[in-house]
């Protein structure tokens, strides 16, 4: 046992699924000891006043983050890969529910 | 102690709705789908649609107490726990906290309306015209003699793990005595337990859990669980000491007998127990003065300084409006 | 300080020549600056000057902080709240600012600082917070007031804030705001209702409002021209209005709620100018303002000694949390987890 009156929890990510069909999304942080203390003080803080159908909870030190540069190769923009928007795909009129 | 997390009930509340009435500086700050904010603003009457007539051969006055009985317990250990407000070991519990402190809240509120209804003479007479709703008269304007809840529910708070262990062994009674209550020939006891079963599952969790963090934790948290234990046992046996109201709501089927659901709530609170590494203490039940314990109204030091406090303001305007 | 997030892509950064790599800080600024400028927001990982980062860490911490603080003045009454409704609705209250506490805390937290930091840096007097929770509540209408008047005057401080340059920040705001409406509609409301009871409620509510209407003006921090630390914030998309705006905003915002509750508000010099189409009023005391600043406020060690109190009697409870879990993580001890290992529990249904 230390003396140490901070005696902090690790910072935890919280995502909630707001209702059935929907991405989970990040909502905020916490602190909590373990995942399971985590998961219920999610619910207790995010989730009291019944939002929400579905919590995920992830120490935030174990999310790997893509560099914020926008030199990254990652966000380069993609707009030379045509084939990636829906417009480059010439559907006539006539063709039910594309 | 598996199936204590199965149904995580949300420890709904009543709150404002913040889009009610008038509209606000921040319509049209969030756009309109309130769906991906992990607060949302609906909420149900859990009474809505049922039946309040009293069901035939019961005695208006034995439900209108024994409702006070379920509700005052509720009342008493919802205020208690608010006093941690702002007083919790970190933020995330302090929120915890007072959802459950909100949820007996609620149950009180039902219950006591209920009371009221049941048996109008049981609510203490005001100044003409007074605005005070029943709720309010019978929460307020009691004196302790007139309170029946269990003497658990009103002691001090003590630290946190006193707290821990008389949250795990109310909700663990409590649940037990509502699942039952579920199937009550008045519709209103049977909507309340539905609702309130949901709340104290989640109750019996959240005390169960840090029971075993604290029993596992550190020596210190060790020394401290077993000291709670201490504490609070001597006011346990008395939860399920059926009073004689108790007893004919049971007969006729509207109310549930305590003693019926002792057994169950040993064997959960030894599972808990058991996973901790804790001995189920045998200590001596607190004694019944006269004869007389909580249910009866005979009350402990600490809840004449609660209802001083909690009453303050009411008792100073009888006629006043809130 | 620490990484928020494990940063990756490092792998062929390291290979490349010095030169390449490195960006000068000239650019890098100049990035942030127009970031800024297109009112796009600041991220955690992005490049942020120093004096950025120190004053939103200031900024942010001080809000937290009067959140927490905030607890107490009417976290007091929850226990004497004179009906159920009432003491479920301010129980509710009090526990959405613990909540926006939490948030606020979080938001510090991407900037590297830590929670348990910035509580050392509260109940040490390292970093403040709003002047107005070391006045004292002494009656139930104060309860009411606190919603009208003081939660108004933060809406109108914080509402600009959800357009705030720093991302977590924003976030957070507009979760409180949305939250905070309620807020000051419960307080003008529990007022309204004592306004319709009996003499010595209206009387409370009044000698309320006189209480609390000089120090919400103040609220809104001394004028913008003896007012340190405005234009940077400004200038840096943190801050979004001059304080003397918004103080005049929310005195033409309170005047007519307080003719409709039936109220004074206590100033002589309160007057429609219609010239400027807005309130003239008269100046709050600043040297009284400036006294509560520095600690001399009714309630400022109170304050202080309740949150420094409640941090050191919960600190055992950490801990052993902490060694609970460590020790459930250390598979050889064979304690068995209090719930099933099976992965599809984490995934919690929340609604019945």
């Amino acid at each position: 046992m230390t003396n140490d009156v901070r005696a902090e929890w690790p910072l935890y990510e919280v995502f909630v699924r707001g209702k059935r069909g929907l991405n989970h999304v990040h909502v905020g942080s916490l602190h909590a000891a373990d995942d399971d203390m985590a998961l219920r003080h999610a619910h207790d803080v995010y989730t009291r006043r019944n939002e929400g159908v579905s919590i995920w909870v992830v120490q935030s030190h174990l999310i790997a983050a893509s560099s914020p540069d926008e030199k990254d190769p990652m966000f380069g923009p993609s707009n030379d890969k045509v084939y990636r928007h829906p417009t480059f795909y010439e559907i006539p009129d006539n063709v039910p529910h594309m | 102690m598996t199936d204590m997390t199965e149904d995580l009930t949300p420890a709904s509340h009543s709150a404002p709705d913040p889009n009610s009435e008038h509209g606000s500086v921040f319509d049209g700050l969030l756009g309109g789908d309130p769906s991906h904010w992990a607060f949302g603003t609906d909420f149900e009457d859990p009474l809505a649609g049922v039946d309040t007539t009293i069901p035939d051969g019961v005695d208006g006055h034995d439900l209108g107490v024994y409702c006070l009985m379920l509700a005052d317990d509720a009342l008493i250990a919802s205020h208690r726990l608010s006093e941690w407000c702002s007083n919790a070991p970190d933020l995330e519990e302090d929120i915890a906290l007072a959802n459950i402190s909100l949820d007996l809240l609620g149950q009180a509120r039902l219950l006591l309306a209920r009371a009221a209804a049941a048996d109008p003479s049981l609510v203490p007479s005001l100044p003409a015209g007074s605005p005070v709703p029943p709720e309010d008269a019978l929460a307020f304007f009691r004196t302790d003699g007139q309170f029946c809840n269990a003497r658990l529910t009103e002691t001090d708070n003590g630290d946190f793990a006193v707290t821990v262990v008389k949250a795990l062994v109310l909700a663990t009674a409590r649940l037990a005595l509502m699942e039952r209550l579920r199937d009550s020939r008045d519709a209103v006891l049977a909507a309340v337990a539905a609702k309130a079963v949901k709340e104290l599952a989640y109750h019996r969790d959240y005390a169960g859990r840090w029971f075993l963090t604290l029993a596992r934790g550190t020596q210190e948290s060790r020394r401290r669980i077993d000291a709670a234990l201490r504490t609070v046992w001597p006011l346990y046996a008395e939860l399920f000491v059926p009073h004689e109201v108790e007893t004919r709501m049971a007969e006729v089927g509207v109310g549930v007998d305590p003693a019926g659901v002792a057994d169950e709530v040993a064997v959960v609170l030894a599972q808990v127990f058991a996973l901790s590494g804790v001995e189920t203490p045998d200590i001596a039940p607190m004694v019944a003065v006269r004869g007389l314990r909580g249910r009866d109204g005979s009350h402990t030091e600490a809840f004449s300084k609660l209802l001083g406090e909690m009453q303050s303001v009411a008792r100073a305007h009888p006629s006043g409006r809130w | 300080m620490r990484d928020y997030y494990r940063p990756i892509g490092q792998l062929f950064a390291r290979d490349l020549p010095e030169d390449h790599m490195s960006v000068t800080t000239t650019e890098l600024e100049a990035g942030f600056d127009a970031t800024v400028h297109r009112g796009d927001r600041i991220e955690p990982r992005d490049w942020m000057p120093d004096g950025y980062r120190r004053t939103l860490v200031r900024q942010i911490a001080q809000h937290a902080h009067s959140e927490i603080i905030g607890m107490q003045p009417e976290g007091g009454w929850i226990t004497r709240a004179p009906s159920l409704r009432r003491k479920a609705i301010l129980l509710a209250k009090v526990q959405d600012e613990a909540g926006h506490g939490l948030y606020l805390y979080s938001a510090c937290e991407t900037l590297g600082v830590s929670r348990g930091e910035l509580t050392d840096n509260l109940i040490e007097g390292r970093q403040k917070y709003s002047s107005i929770f070391n006045y004292p509540t002494l009656s139930y209408a104060d309860v009411g007031t606190i919603g009208w008047l003081v939660d108004g005057a933060a809406i109108c401080n914080q509402v600009p804030l959800c357009r705030t340059s720093y991302g977590p920040y924003g976030r957070a705001m507009i979760r409180i705001c949305k939250e905070e409406s309620f807020h000051q509609r419960q307080g003008y409301e529990l007022l309204m209702t004592m306004m319709r009871g009996t003499d010595e409620q209206r009387a409370m509510v009044q000698e309320s409002v006189d209480r609390f209407w000089w120090p919400a003006l103040m609220m809104f921090g001394p004028p913008d021209d003896e007012s340190p630390n405005s234009a940077q914030s400004m200038a840096w998309g943190i801050k979004r209005n001059g304080n003397d705006e918004l103080r005049q905003r929310f005195v033409d915002m309170s005047v007519p709620q307080a003719a409709a509750l039936g109220v004074t508000l206590p100033d002589p010099e309160l007057r429609w100018n219609p010239e400027r189409g807005a309130h003239d009023f008269g100046e709050p005391d600043w040297t009284e303002f400036m006294a509560v600043v520095r600690g001399n406020g009714p309630c400022n060690a109170q304050r202080i000694a309740h949150r420094r109190r409640a941090h050191e009697a919960g600190a055992w409870v950490r801990e052993a949390a902490t060694a609970y879990a460590a020790s459930l993580a250390s598979a050889d001890l064979g304690v068995p987890a209090p719930t099933s290992a099976d992965a599809s529990q984490r995934e919690t249904g929340v609604r019945a």
